[in-house]
């Protein structure tokens, strides 16, 4: 594989990934059962609750409640997948997560839409940053953010057949679809969309299309740019990692995200312990976000292509 | 375990069950006596007398009876019942809130302790739990019954009132709601920290069939789990108030929030075990 430039036809919100994984992994799986706190539409679970309505639970705006129910579930052999924003998925349901989920070791698949600032107009209160943070932190938590809707559905299909507590985070907007259709989505590996020799970009979620048009302009300007999927934040793919870091020499990793506590704060980890080399991060810099539409905050809070480019620039002086 | 158990032996148990819990909070110097000299009555007669359950221990809990202890901290009880009735040795008790043991200071799937299918000691989560269990089991068509042991104190965490408002609402009637009703939480009466006012008015406003009884007397036990199963039958949800003494069977821990969270030194130790008749072998 070499360098390769991707573009894309249609804009779907990876949200709809999400329903639409749902449904297809309902119909193969009758132990499949989808809980809602009172954002069914939002989270697209209308089709499943329609299909399957014996397996759809409306549980009220009471996502404590629905965390408990979801562990219990699972003794019996269900396979919950609990669906509201993201925010109300970790941070209000922390302790909820840590002690019948995680700790307990349940099969439990928390499913969590309207991640970072693309979510737009609603603002801080729901755009939440820390997420990846709090759910990386859990022993035995899987935690996937993929990038688009075909790559969310794949994932969505895929933590079905893992047994253990899974963090499924997606977004708000539409967003450019440039993965393939009915891909097969490996928990854990990362993916190398384009190959490179100059530096390292590793990218997750709505960030790895940034990523990808930061690369196009990297290469008129003649620098040589790998760009990696880390969709599976933990268990992060290290030997990818490491295997470009060994090439490039250098990284930039980008996420809708706290720097602080994210997914460049692990790569970080992995490359300073096995062959330290310059590295920036590219995400929210210990910020709440704000109102306003998906592409200003992404452009206002650096998390545009252009601040990928100029942060590449940066890294490859310290090389 | 067989059903044919009459009250004396009931009590029997419950008296070797209170000797195994002050001699593995004195063991150890911690741990919470109280609740669960309170609690074990009903734990010996639901284990011994009235759930329908497996001699081996399956998480899935598939056509059997099953129990979940949300008020986590009297693990106490909890883990002396769960050995007494066969699950694990009761040398294993010796291990309590020891480093390397499956009996952690509150119960815990995590190191793979036979009879414990969730984590409790953070209150208000296993009304929860219990809900899901029992939804899994009518999706099953798993005629069994699931119970569940909350304390008084911990119904003022909010999560409760959430589980408690969905399981009323969906009619889950497949599930027994039991409150160990003994007035104290650690920092005094809970009448003085929050008080639950009218309890038996708050369920009822909430949907559900009340049943008071006296959670120390087992015949009274059998009599309310058996009325209960009634009021379900008819499918409808029910919530037990089950009045304990916290403390009970030793009578200067009797009716002070002051044991709910420390051990008897030795000669609190001699004095306890003096009020308690060995009636199976200690571990």
């Amino acid at each position: 594989m070499k360098r390769k430039e991707y573009n894309y036809t249609e804009k779907k919100d990876t949200r709809s990934g999400f329903g639409d994984g749902l449904l297809h992994v309902g119909k193969n799986n009758p132990n499949i059962i989808a809980l809602c706190a009172d954002l069914t539409g939002s989270l697209k679970m209308n089709d499943f609750k329609n299909k399957y309505p014996n397996r759809f639970l409306q549980i009220g705006i009471a996502e404590a409640n629905m965390m408990g129910i979801a562990a219990g579930l699972t003794i019996g052999g269900k396979i919950p997948y609990t669906g509201t924003f993201a925010n109300f998925s970790t941070g209000r349901v922390y302790d909820q997560i840590r002690q019948s989920i995680a700790y307990s070791n349940k099969n439990v698949k928390i499913c969590a839409s309207h991640a970072g600032v693309t979510l737009g107009e609603d603002g801080a209160t729901h755009q939440i940053l820390e997420d990846i943070g709090m759910m990386k932190m859990l022993p035995g938590m899987t935690v996937i953010n993929p990038c688009d809707y075909n790559q969310t559905k794949a994932a969505t299909i895929a933590i079905a057949e893992y047994n253990g507590p899974v963090y499924l985070r997606f977004g708000r907007p539409k967003w450019p679809i440039f993965t393939k259709e009915n891909q097969k989505f490996e928990i854990g590996k990362a993916i190398v969309f384009s190959e490179g020799k100059d530096v390292s970009i590793f990218a997750t979620g709505h960030m790895l299309w940034q990523a990808l048009e930061a690369e196009k302009e990297l290469h008129k300007s003649g620098i040589s740019a790998e760009v990696i999927n880390i969709h599976t934040i933990k268990p992060l793919d290290e030997e990818t990692i490491l295997k470009s870091i060994n090439k490039t020499k250098c990284a930039v990793t980008c996420e809708e995200h706290n720097i602080i506590g994210g997914m460049g704060e692990s790569i970080s980890r992995v490359i300073s312990e096995n062959n330290p080399c310059p590295i920036k991060l590219v995400g929210t810099n210990d910020t709440f976000g704000q109102s306003g539409t998906p592409y200003e905050l992404l452009e206002k809070y650096n998390l545009s292509p252009d601040y990928i480019f100029k942060s590449v620039k940066k890294v490859l002086k310290k090389k | 375990m067989s059903k044919k158990l009459n009250i004396s032996d009931l009590e029997n148990i419950s008296s070797q069950v209170r000797r195994d819990i002050v001699r593995m909070v004195h063991g150890v110097q911690s741990g919470h006596p109280g609740g669960s000299l309170g609690c074990t009555d009903f734990l010996v007669t639901l284990f011994f007398s009235l759930m329908n359950k497996k001699k081996s221990f399956s998480m899935d809990g598939k056509n059997e009876d099953i129990f979940f202890l949300s008020n986590g901290h009297i693990s106490p009880v909890f883990y002396s019942v769960l050995a007494r009735s066969g699950y694990f040795n009761i040398e294993e008790l010796k291990t309590f809130r020891k480093i390397d043991s499956r009996l952690q200071g509150h119960p815990a799937t995590h190191e793979g302790l036979p009879g414990v299918r969730v984590a409790s000691g953070s209150l208000g989560q296993g009304l929860s739990v219990a809900i899901g269990a029992a939804i899994s089991k009518k999706l099953n068509n798993d005629s069994s019954i699931v119970y569940v042991l909350l304390g008084d104190g911990e119904l003022q965490e909010g999560q409760v009132w959430e589980a408690l408002m969905y399981a009323a609402n969906n009619n889950i009637n497949n599930l027994i709601i039991n409150i160990d009703y003994n007035g104290q939480q650690i920092d005094g009466p809970v009448d003085e920290i929050n008080s639950l006012k009218s309890l038996n008015k708050k369920f009822k406003s909430f949907g559900w069939n009340v049943i008071e009884s006296n959670g120390n007397d087992i015949e009274n036990i059998i009599k309310t789990i058996t009325e209960a199963k009634t009021i379900l039958k008819k499918g409808l949800p029910v919530v037990n108030i089950m009045t304990t003494i916290m403390g009970k069977g030793v009578d200067f821990m009797e009716n002070s929030h002051k044991w709910h969270g420390i051990p008897p030194n030795d000669e609190q130790l001699n004095n306890a075990l003096n009020q308690l008749q060995e009636t199976l072998g200690d571990y």
